[in-house]
């Protein structure tokens, strides 16, 4: 299976952040034969914090929503960060919906440090953009297939992570707030973010012990930014593996599985 | 960066003190009152006698501001006495990340305010109309949300689908709860399926948003209501008001993020009256019955 990954959560933190580390557009060309982008939420506007369109992988038409970290400031400056607005979650929300008519699985690709924090953002509903995402994805009528790239930062991570399959990318972290935020509220002190991030369970393998994600994806040997081939290889592989499987299920007992696999997740004594 | 707050434990917004720091000042209320005798409104500033206050249902006489209310007393205030069945009474919360302390942390809560966690969930009627309620309480670590409350709440909507019941929420949460990491936010998730299945089944959902309702909670079954009704003055919002001002460097007016402030950019039905609240709930309910059955 997987090999033992011996890095620190704190490492690969590090390793997310790394500059090089490959983005969703680094990976498009290599996963998929062909990709329109569609732009726009026929709402308000166009997101480049979000990505969205029409693909192919192995001939299997395929819809792919995906967080865009940007690798150069440049970039940057087009996808915010990948801290999205209400318009990014609103447009994957109709691509998805676009998805369901066509009968077309849904890919997304999460990559970020959360949504976007600001005055515009609470303006046109941040809080309600994402709710519905949350609740439509949970009864889409198609299959949902998520994988975190990178960076899985809270609310803003889980409007695309409503899924019947989660993948993580073996260095990547997904957490309820950035272990900076963590330390900072919770012990009045940024500072201690490393050891926030190593008491916060936020690896791909808590993931899957929580029983939040079904399947780590390997990275070459320091991470992703080694070797981006194989990365996009190995993604491409549990792609095609899921798809073909999800495809192969009768909707109405992947609705409920989906359903299932979330209304799981939590502890308590009763 | 100014996310670091996000799905924060909201500060209360005028006198900036950490809620986490206060729970026993908050046993009555969820605002500074001095020596129990006067209350000094966080909206207006105004200060008066705290008797005065109880009798006009905890809503400042001066600005309108409608500040907090236990479970129990916003329970008493809506349904129609001696009809309260409640749910899960015996649920408690694990420690899902082993955060250091958390379970003396919740002890003293529990001692200190009665309750096991931070809402309560039954079934009731109001004017003699069958529903699910679920209150929160902001005195239990700012009402955020971990497993016991996604779990109450989802337990909530599955009874009303199975029978065919309306749900009405009584919101406020400073968000997920941080201390159960990952697992709190996968109480979103959780939560709003269940919301999913209740609205597939035709049946109604009435949020009513009270003070504050915030974060992960606002993002989920919060903004998910057919019908969203607020609090006069409430603080709503999805992003903490102080990483806000971090990230644009400027001070923001009073009125944002409050429950007018949703009502016009359209994020709200309708801003309603504690006093009126009962009576609006009741005709709501009435008006959906031939959708329920």
């Amino acid at each position: 299976m997987e090999k033992l990954n011996k890095l620190t959560p704190y490492e690969r933190l590090e390793i997310v952040r790394h500059k090089g580390r490959p983005t969703i557009r680094d990976y498009i060309p290599l996963i998929f034969d062909e990709f329109w982008e569609m732009h726009g939420d026929r709402l308000f506007g166009d997101d480049g914090a979000i990505m969205g369109g029409i693909a192919s992988i192995s001939g299997i038409p395929v819809t792919v929503i995906a967080e865009v970290k940007g690798r150069n400031l440049n970039e940057n400056k087009d996808s915010n960060f990948a801290m999205p607005h209400p318009e990014g979650y609103r447009k994957a929300l109709r691509l998805a919906k676009q998805a369901e008519k066509f009968h077309r699985p849904v890919i997304c690709f999460i990559d970020t440090p959360g949504a976007f924090c600001g005055v515009e953002a609470e303006k046109r509903g941040q809080g309600e953009a994402i709710a519905k995402n949350l609740m439509e994805f949970m009864r889409l009528k198609t299959p949902v297939i998520s994988i975190v790239l990178g960076e899985g930062g809270s609310g803003g991570a889980l409007a695309l992570g409503v899924c019947d399959e989660l993948a993580v990318l073996e260095n990547s972290i997904y957490s309820v707030i950035s272990p900076r935020g963590f330390a900072s509220i919770l012990w009045k002190d940024a500072g201690r973010e490393k050891e926030a991030c190593s008491i916060m369970k936020v690896t791909a393998e808590d993931m899957v012990e929580l029983g939040v994600a079904e399947k780590i994806i390997e990275e070459p040997l320091g991470g992703a930014h080694n070797d981006i081939g194989q990365t996009a290889e190995n993604i491409g592989e549990f792609l095609y593996k899921s798809l073909h499987q999800k495809l192969k299920i009768d909707i109405d007992v992947l609705l409920n599985q989906r359903y299932t696999k979330f209304r799981k997740i939590g502890e308590f004594i009763e | 960066m100014g996310l670091e707050d996000l799905f924060n434990v909201v500060k209360t917004r005028f006198n900036g003190t950490a809620e986490e720091e206060q729970p026993e000042q908050q046993a009555d209320s969820a605002v500074k009152v001095p020596d129990n005798m006067l209350f000094k409104c966080p909206r207006c500033l105004n200060v008066v006698m705290t008797d005065e206050l109880e009798k006009n249902l905890k809503v400042c006489p001066e600005c309108g501001y409608h500040s907090r209310l236990t479970a129990s007393e916003r329970i008493n205030l809506i349904i129609d006495k001696e009809s309260f069945k409640e749910f899960d009474t015996d649920m408690l919360s694990a420690n899902p990340i082993d955060f250091p302390d958390y379970e003396a942390k919740q002890q003293k809560l529990r001692d200190a305010t009665g309750l096991k966690d931070a809402i309560i969930t039954g079934e009731c009627t109001i004017r003699g109309e069958k529903c699910v309620i679920g209150v929160m309480d902001s005195r239990y670590m700012m009402a955020s949300m971990g497993s016991v409350v996604g779990e109450k709440i989802t337990r909530a909507f599955e009874y009303a689908t199975d029978n065919k019941l309306p749900v009405i929420m009584f919101t406020a949460s400073g968000g997920a709860r941080m201390q159960e990491g990952i697992v709190s936010l996968m109480q979103m998730a959780k939560t709003s399926g269940a919301v999913a299945r209740h609205s597939d089944a035709g049946l109604l959902y009435i949020t009513v948003m009270t003070d504050p309702t915030t974060g992960g909670v606002t993002a989920s079954f919060a903004s998910l209501g057919d019908i969203i009704i607020a609090e006069p003055k409430v603080l709503i919002g999805f992003a903490g008001r102080r990483v806000i001002e971090g990230t644009i460097k400027q001070r923001l007016p009073d009125d944002f993020q409050s429950a007018e402030f949703m009502l016009e950019h359209g994020f709200a039905d309708m801003i309603v009256e504690r006093k009126k609240m009962r009576r609006t709930i009741a005709h709501i309910l009435k008006l959906h019955k031939g959708g329920n059955v």
